[in-house]
């Protein structure tokens, strides 16, 4: 359980979280939506110590992870896997290396089991054979497969993904999707993924919050979300141009 | 006379703080620039999200390096200026190549040798230090980076001369 009370976030002048309360259930995929911009990023970020809250509270599973020593903060980020917006690899290792470093780092595999856990991560994300490419040799959609490896692979308890389809195509956000659906009824971790994809994701996710002005609008069932009576929600789930959310 | 003068000027300034410079331009502007590209990428905090401490794995193998290796540049340095001062004193101008090599013995003492050593080994936390500083503080982009680069290689080589003199009248 993740629970955040209260919290305040701002950059310079800018309000970005503004009394923010969200309880993130155990074992369940909790989906963020929200317009761009909103600090869905910002929040995510809050939740494994990267930013720390002006105010308020971050716990996770009981503990505060605000002002903690580097240390205690680790020992609590070793339930954590990040997938980043922009994915964030490490840019001057192989595709290889940058989804084996967390196995190298934190288990005592053999080079042989490693190599093997590997390939079937890369392979459940649908690459294969690009193992000795360097991310800049790689296509947008396909680094962020490799990041969304990486972030799997040592088997978290709870994994933040920082809009893991966007940019991708149809056919592999759907295997994405499909992917993380499955991984999640096999291990049973937590999930919470920032997405804009509606209305995929209320297939997905069996939780969703909306972050709308610094604060979380509404977080329900897909089917609560989907049937809101909120004028926000309402535009944001249909598209439309009129509404409170207005784009400049 | 030039024997003394080429062995304890070499061994005492010239060494630690050319060597220095040297890998200022070279090592500490690199490790500004590989630090802030990681930082401006996210890939520190994605160290950081591994439960990985990006101080000891992005920064203290780069402090260990730099206090190992430059002694020994500054070593490898203070030979070779050595040679080149016996090349071009006693191969050139006919200097006598014994007493050139027999007034650096008399004249350099251990406390010169070690002087130079604490120097260059001082000089190499420097340049980790403000290089590593820099790289981890860079500001935006790739301006950012290239500031941040240019500052370090700056501020580094300035830090240099003048904890050189400090050392220099405290050692000497
Ligand atoms: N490190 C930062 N410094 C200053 N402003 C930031 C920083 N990170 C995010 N912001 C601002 O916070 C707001 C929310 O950003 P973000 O969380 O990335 O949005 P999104 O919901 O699209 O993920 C944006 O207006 C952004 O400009
Ligand atoms: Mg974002």
């Amino acid at each position: 359980m993740i629970t955040m009370r209260n919290v305040h976030k701002s950059f310079g002048a800018q309000k970005v979280l503004d009394g923010l309360d969200l309880d993130i259930p155990d074992g369940k995929i909790t989906a963020i939506i929200g317009p761009s911009g909103e600090g869905k990023s910002v929040l995510l970020k809050h939740l494994i110590g990267l930013l720390q809250p002006d105010s308020g509270s971050v716990e996770v599973d009981g503990e505060s992870i605000i002002d903690l020593r580097r240390t205690e903060l680790n020992r609590i980020r070793e339930k954590f896997g990040m997938l980043f917006q922009n994915v964030a690899l490490f840019d001057s290792m192989t595709v290889f290396e940058n989804v084996a470093f967390p196995l190298e780092e934190k288990t005592s595999l053999s080079k042989e089991e490693i190599r093997g856990k590997v390939l079937s991560a890369l392979e459940d994300v649908g690459l294969k054979n690009i193992e000795q490419k360097f991310p800049d040799e790689l296509s947008g959609g396909m680094k962020k497969r490799v990041g969304l490896a990486r972030a799997v692979v040592l088997n978290p308890k709870i994994i933040l993904f920082d809009e893991p389809t966007t940019g991708l195509d149809p056919i592999i956000k759907r295997a994405i999707h499909q992917l993380i659906k499955d991984t999640h009824a096999k291990f049973g971790f937590t999930a919470v993924i920032v997405t804009h994809e509606i209305p995929d994701i209320f297939d997905v996710a069996q939780n969703v919050a909306m972050l709308f002005r610094g604060k979380i609008l509404q977080h329900g069932t897909p089917d609560d979300i989907i049937n809101s009576t909120d004028p926000a929600i309402r535009q944001f789930i249909s598209g439309s141009l009129d509404g409170p959310i207005q784009m400049v | 006379m030039l024997g003394t003068a080429v062995a304890l000027s070499l061994i005492r300034e010239l060494g630690p703080v050319l060597t220095a410079l040297m890998v200022t331009g070279r090592a500490g502007s690199a490790i500004t620039a590989e630090i802030g590209i990681m930082r401006i990428t996210e890939q520190i905090d994605a160290l950081e999200t591994m439960a990985l401490d990006p101080f000891k794995y992005l920064v203290s193998p780069k402090f260990i390096a730099a206090m190992i290796s430059l002694p020994l540049l500054c070593a490898i340095f203070d030979v070779i200026g050595i040679y080149g001062g016996w090349l071009v004193g006693v191969k050139l101008l006919g200097v006598n190549p014994g007493a050139y090599f027999y007034e650096m013995e008399n004249s350099v003492v251990w406390r010169d040798v070690y002087s130079g050593f604490v120097k260059s080994f001082s000089f190499g936390l420097i340049i980790a230090w403000i290089g590593c500083y820099k790289g981890y503080y860079a500001g935006h982009g790739a301006e950012g980076v290239s500031k941040a680069t240019t500052e370090s290689v700056v501020l580094t080589s300035v830090i240099i001369l003048v904890w050189d003199y400090f050392l220099t009248s405290v050692l000497l």
